[in-house]
C-alpha cells in the first residue's frame, strides 16, 4: 500500500520544528515502525536525516515508543503500544499525521522524541520504599489479600509510556503519579512510607509543568496498559488523608 | 490555617475545593427546583414560601438575616469555586503551547468539555437571573413581593425562555461532570460506590434541567397563569 504521511521534524528542542510530507511504501505484515523504519531507510539513502523516534522492546512492555497518530497516542489499537501498532490497520492511499507527545512536562528533543525524565523525577520522589537489600525475603512472609494484589498488579502495570499526559486535554501527569503511587500504597510494604510518598510525588508532579486533572477520562482511554482513573481517586483520596496526618 | 494552605498550594488540593464549593452549589439547584415547584400549587403557596424564605429563622433571628447569610455562604462558594477554576485552567493551558495539529477526543463523554466555557455561561446567566426575578432590574412588569406573578410574567417572553433554556442545558452539562467529577476529586470510590456515581449524576442532571425546564413550559401553555 502507499501512504502519505505528515511528519513532525524538529532538528533539536530549540528549533521551531513543523511537518515534512513523505510517501511511504508498506506491507500489511509490517508493524508501524517497521514502516517509519523503511522510510527512514530510504531517506538515509538519499542523504537526507532519518526520523528520529524512540523505540526499544517493540513487543509493547518497555514504555519507550509512543508517537501520536492522526490524534491518538499510540495509534487506533486499544490496549496496543505504537509498536504492537500493525500496517493491517491501514489501506491504499491513507493519510496519516505523526506528532510527538505534546506537554511542556515533556520537551521535544528531536522529531518525535521526548524527555521523560519528568516521570523519573517523580517516581524518583517517592515511586520506592525502603528496605534492606540482602538475600530475598520468604515470598508469603507478609499476606496480601487477593484482591489488593491485583489492583497493585494492575496499577504496577505502567509502563510510563507517557500516552495518559499526550491523551489529556490539560497535558495532565495524574494517571501515570497515581498509578506509580497506588501500586505502593496498597500492599503492606508501601505503608510506613504513604504518606511522605503521596505528598512528594505530587509536588514533584506539580514542578514538573504537568496541567490539572479534570476527569475527562482521555488517559484510560488511550493508556496501553488500561489503567483506570479509579487510582487517581484513590490518590486523591490518599493527599488529603496525608495533609490531615502532616499537619 | 498552614492545612488549608497547604492542601490548595497544588492542583489536586484546589480540585477538592471545586469540589467541596461545587457540591454546595449541587445542593442548592436541587433545593432551589424544589422550592420553586410550589409554583404549581398556585400563587398563595409560592408567594408564601416566597415570604418564607424571607422570614426564616424568625423569631430567633431578625428578617431576612438568614437569606443574607445564606447569599454570603454562596457568594464565598462561588469565588472559591471560579478562583480555583481559574487557577487551574491557567495551569493547563500553560502545560501544552504547543498543540496537536489532529486531534482525537479520547474523553469519556462530551460533558467534561462544556465545563469552562459553560461555566462562564451558567456565571453569566445568574447575573441576569438575579436581575430578573430576585431585583427585577431586568424585568418589565416586576411587582415587589409578588413572586408568582413576576415568576409567570417573566416566562411569557420568548427571548426569556430562549435564555433560560440554553442556561438548563449549560446546567445540565455542569451538573452531569461536575457531580460525577466531585466524587472522584473527593475520593469517593470503591467497587460499590462506583456503581452509582454516573447515575446519581445523572439522575441529579435531569431531573433539575426536566423540572426547571416545565416552569416556562407550564407558563406557555397556559398551565399556570
Amino acid at each position: 500500500m502507499r501512504l502519505k504521511l505528515h511528519v513532525w521534524r524538529q532538528a533539536s528542542p530549540s528549533d521551531r520544528g513543523g511537518f515534512a510530507t513523505y510517501e511511504a511504501e508498506a506491507s500489511e505484515h509490517m508493524s508501524f515502525l517497521e514502516m517509519l523504519d523503511v522510510v527512514n531507510e530510504e531517506l538515509e539513502s538519499k542523504g537526507q536525516e532519518p526520523i528520529a523516534f524512540d523505540s526499544d522492546c517493540r513487543e509493547g512492555i518497555c514504555g519507550t515508543c509512543g508517537m501520536v497518530i492522526n490524534g491518538r497516542p499510540h495509534g487506533p489499537w486499544k490496549r496496543t503500544t505504537v509498536c504492537q501498532l500493525h500496517m493491517r490497520e491501514y489501506s491504499d492511499g491513507d493519510e496519516i499525521w505523526i506528532e510527538p507527545w505534546r506537554a511542556d512536562g515533556f520537551p521535544i528533543q528531536k522529531d518525535l522524541i521526548v524527555d521523560r525524565s519528568a516521570f523519573d523525577r517523580i517516581v524518583a520522589a517517592g515511586g520506592y520504599i525502603s528496605v534492606r537489600t540482602g538475600s530475598a525475603p520468604e515470598a508469603n512472609a507478609i499476606p496480601v489479600a487477593r484482591e489488593k494484589a491485583e489492583k497493585a498488579m494492575d496499577a504496577a502495570a505502567c509502563i510510563g509510556c507517557g500516552a495518559c499526559v499526550a491523551a489529556c486535554p490539560n497535558a495532565s501527569a495524574m494517571l501515570f503519579t497515581s498509578a506509580k503511587a497506588a501500586h505502593l500504597n496498597l500492599l503492606p510494604q508501601g505503608q510506613p512510607e504513604r504518606h511522605g510518598r503521596v505528598l512528594n510525588m505530587i509536588l514533584t508532579m506539580e514542578a514538573e509543568q504537568f496541567g490539572t486533572c479534570t476527569n475527562h477520562g482521555a488517559c484510560e482511554n488511550a493508556c496501553p496498559k488500561e489503567i483506570k482513573i479509579e487510582v487517581i481517586a484513590m490518590l486523591n483520596r490518599d493527599y488529603l488523608r496525608a495533609l490531615l496526618k502532616a499537619g | 490555617m498552614s492545612r488549608v494552605y497547604s492542601l490548595y498550594s497544588t492542583s489536586v488540593g484546589k480540585k477538592f475545593t471545586m469540589a467541596v464549593s461545587g457540591a454546595i452549589f449541587v445542593l442548592f439547584v436541587i433545593v432551589h427546583m424544589f422550592g420553586n415547584l410550589k409554583v404549581y400549587l398556585g400563587p398563595e403557596a409560592f408567594n408564601h414560601y416566597a415570604e418564607g424564605l424571607r422570614g426564616f429563622g424568625e423569631p430567633f433571628l431578625g428578617h431576612e438575616w438568614f437569606l443574607w447569610a445564606f447569599r454570603a455562604g454562596l457568594i464565598a462558594a462561588l469565588l472559591i469555586h471560579v478562583l480555583a477554576a481559574w487557577q487551574t485552567s491557567r495551569q493547563s493551558w500553560a502545560a501544552r503551547g504547543h498543540k496537536y495539529r489532529k486531534r482525537d477526543n479520547l474523553v469519556f463523554h462530551y460533558a467534561s468539555r462544556t465545563m469552562r466555557w459553560g461555566g462562564v455561561a451558567l456565571f453569566l446567566f445568574i447575573v441576569y437571573h438575579i436581575l430578573h426575578l430576585t431585583t427585577g432590574t431586568l424585568h418589565p412588569d416586576f411587582v415587589p413581593g409578588d413572586a408568582y406573578h413576576n415568576f409567570v410574567t417573566g416566562f411569557r417572553s420568548v427571548p426569556v425562555v430562549v435564555i433560560y433554556s440554553v442556561a438548563m442545558i449549560a446546567l445540565g452539562l455542569h451538573l452531569y461532570h461536575g457531580t460525577w467529577s466531585a466524587f472522584q476529586t473527593m475520593g469517593v470510590d470503591g467497587p460499590r460506590i462506583n456503581r452509582w456515581r454516573e447515575p446519581i449524576a445523572l439522575g441529579v442532571a435531569l431531573i433539575v434541567v426536566l423540572v426547571n425546564l416545565s416552569f416556562p413550559v407550564a407558563v406557555y401553555t397556559g398551565i399556570i397563569h
